[in-house]
């Protein structure tokens, strides 16, 4: 029961630690931690896979995404660091929110005396995955197909920047023809033939 | 036959995906033919039929999917909302790739909401509409430019914090009722006062609230609509906000949670609320797609306000106003699309007088406001009467009174919009616009004559659409 109360007020002070640190890789780091602690808690509960998964994925893939992601990016400029510094004082705010919630759960009473199911062994969970919910299944394929999506369509190639409306973008298109001598074939910009009115 | 709406598009999106150059022409078209399929079917196909075993071809059948008439009246709007977007989206884009990119999102945003009309689990519900959420933040964000992104994000953090309080609500409920079935739960909730339960249907109303932008959520959603480009605003404010917040509330309401006073009168304070907050905001606006988008926070508070009245006749009246909703906020939003492309403006104070080349969209956007602020016999008028009567009739007087006079303000901005645009002088720097193109002339004309024939033909509606819907809530 210590030991759990233990690993339960660690998570809270790295998932805080997240939210709040200004730094990007250190708050990367927390989250990993945090995950760690909370696939702990889950061999404890005797739920091995369920660790695992929580383990390789989140506390290892998902950091080496936000790491390599925060690779991309340039460093701060002085003037964003102060800024981000004046900013970030509103965040000294959120423990004392998050003890304050803790106090009114409890004031509120959490019963203690839950009829849980039985933790199920990595066989059980196999068997339920593919024939109790395989709806689930198709439909996280498609959460994984649509986030696909997503990073082609944004990070694809780079914005083009010009106005978003058709007619604003007629009138661009048209100065920079005006503008340019030789004629420059913007290929991907053509109305696609196929489409007709 | 219900798995074969999430089965068709998704073995579509897959096929145009393959690396075959010749394939993208087809995008569109077949896009058109789903939407089309799925909009005949939702009124052709007799209900038992849906649920038949058709799919005993490939094992589909072992997939809890199966319709009821709340369903198909969902089904029927999605199918509507996706033809107005794909026709708005494919020809306002200008790019080919951009073009082919928005049909796959649409396809797949459809393909999730589909899935959320046909599932009877809670968890799959969830899956779903993150499916529709995510293609969501995508097509908001298709532009790249700095406001799209901005509103792309707003959406896309409140939209991870309203998950995260329904998922911890499905885990509450999980934990108290041992199964995340809608039968299961709604038996194992109907005995017992366990504070857990209570927490967790607490969570799950604010975590849709948030998704279905109801003020003092509603933060994200003007941004959200507004920096969308045309097509996107369409398939957001038409239907996607619409089954991610309000049909999902309507559908727990009934199945899941029952009738539960608390929760009733925190709908009806929360609709009444972005009633009044969503009309008085919408009057201080200078951009058209902005005002269009407080206009939808107004206009979904009187859905939740049927909602909250508890009785039969309120749940059809909000379902019914749930289908208006799509239908003429679909056809404002392809007005407002027409109206950006001719002009290259959306700020309302510079245009004027546009009517004058463009009568077609100022037509249909006349017939869109006066069934929006509730004017017979125009199908709003007829929904909102039914959700005014079942608030007054469920002894919320005051509601009622609110939900009335509302419509006043609905009709002052809306008129002050019309005034603004269409009618008056027309402006000198607009006088050589031309009426915008046949491809977003015929959803435009569709979607009047579909809010003017369901008005004028109610009773019809009445016995076939709205009685049948009080079945299900039995």
């Amino acid at each position: 029961m210590i030991v759990d109360l233990l690993i339960l007020t660690a998570l809270l002070i790295f998932v805080l630690g997240a939210a709040m640190k200004r730094d990007t890789v250190k708050a990367a780091i927390a989250l990993a931690l945090a995950s760690i602690m909370l696939s702990v808690l889950m061999f404890r509960l005797a739920s091995p896979l369920a660790a695992v998964f929580e383990l390789s994925v989140c506390a290892g893939l998902i950091t080496v995404v936000f790491m390599s992601t925060i690779s991309l990016t340039k460093p701060l400029t002085v003037l964003e660091e102060e800024r981000l510094h004046l900013r970030g004082r509103h965040f000294a705010v959120l423990p004392i929110l998050v003890l304050a919630a803790a106090g009114l759960l409890v004031m509120v009473g959490i019963p203690t005396d839950l009829a849980l199911p039985q933790a199920a062994s990595a066989q059980d969970v196999r068997s339920v995955l593919w024939n109790e919910r395989q709806l689930d299944l198709l439909g996280e394929t498609l959460v994984i197909l649509a986030g696909f999506f997503g990073i082609l369509v944004l990070f694809k190639d780079k914005p083009t920047g010009v106005g978003r409306t058709g007619a604003a973008w007629l009138k661009a298109e048209r100065f920079r023809k005006e503008k340019s001598d030789e004629t420059t074939k913007v290929e991907s910009n053509q109305p696609d033939p196929a489409i007709r009115v | 036959m219900a798995a074969f709406l999430i089965f068709v598009p998704l073995i579509g999106i897959i096929t145009l995906n393959l690396p075959f150059r010749f394939l993208r022409r087809f995008a569109y078209g077949y896009a058109i033919t789903v939407a089309a399929a799925q909009a005949a079917l939702a009124i052709f196909l007799p209900l038992p039929l849906w649920n038949r075993v058709l799919a005993h071809f490939f094992g589909l059948e072992r997939l809890d999917l199966s319709a009821d008439r709340l369903s198909l009246v969902l089904l029927l709007s999605i199918a509507i909302v996706m033809f107005a977007a794909l026709q708005v989206g494919c020809f306002t884009i200008r790019s080919g790739k951009r073009r082919f990119e928005f049909v796959n999102l649409v396809v797949l945003a459809v393909t999730g909401l589909n899935g959320a009309a046909l599932v009877h689990d809670l968890f799959s519900l969830y899956v779903f509409l993150e499916v529709a959420a995510v293609a969501s933040f995508t097509l908001i964000a298709l532009e790249r430019d700095k406001l799209s992104l901005e509103g792309g994000f707003k959406y896309l953090v409140l939209s991870a914090v309203a998950s995260v309080m329904l998922l911890a609500a499905i885990a509450l409920l999980l934990m108290s009722t041992g199964s995340t079935a809608f039968a299961a739960v709604h038996a194992a909730l109907l005995g017992s006062s366990n504070p857990m339960a209570r927490i967790a249907v607490a969570s799950f109303v604010a975590g849709l609230c948030i998704k279905g932008g109801l003020v003092p959520f509603h933060g994200w959603l003007p941004d959200a609509y507004t920096a969308a480009p045309a097509g996107a605003s369409v398939l957001l404010a038409g239907i996607v906000t619409k089954t991610t917040g309000i049909y999902t509330l309507i559908r727990l309401m009934s199945s899941v949670f029952g009738p539960v006073p608390q929760i009733q009168a925190v709908l009806l304070f929360v609709g009444a609320l972005s009633i009044i907050i969503g009309a008085t905001a919408a009057l201080g606006q200078k951009d058209f797609k902005r005002m269009l988008a407080y206009s939808s926070i107004s206009q979904m508070g009187y859905i939740v306000l049927g909602l909250g009245a508890g009785s039969a006749l309120g749940v059809a009246g909000a379902v019914f106003h749930l289908f208006n909703h799509a239908v003429f906020k679909t056809l404002l939003f392809v007005n407002a699309a027409a109206v950006e492309e001719q002009t290259g403006t959306r700020d309302m104070d510079t245009m004027g007088g546009l009517s004058a080349r463009m009568p077609v969209t100022g037509a249909t956007s006349v017939v869109a406001f006066l069934s929006t602020a509730g004017v017979p016999p125009l199908a709003g008028f007829w929904s909102k009467f039914i959700i005014v009567v079942a608030v007054w009739s469920a002894g919320q007087h005051a509601y009622a009174v609110i939900a009335v006079l509302a419509s006043l303000l609905t009709c002052a901005y809306f008129l002050s919009m019309q005034r603004r645009v269409f009618f008056g002088v027309l402006a000198q720097e607009f006088k050589d616009i031309h009426e915008a193109r046949l491809a977003i002339l015929v959803p435009e004309v569709v979607l009047a004559l579909i809010t003017i024939g369901v008005g004028v033909m109610f009773p019809r509606v009445l016995e076939t659409f709205i009685l049948p819907i009080r079945s299900v809530l039995g």
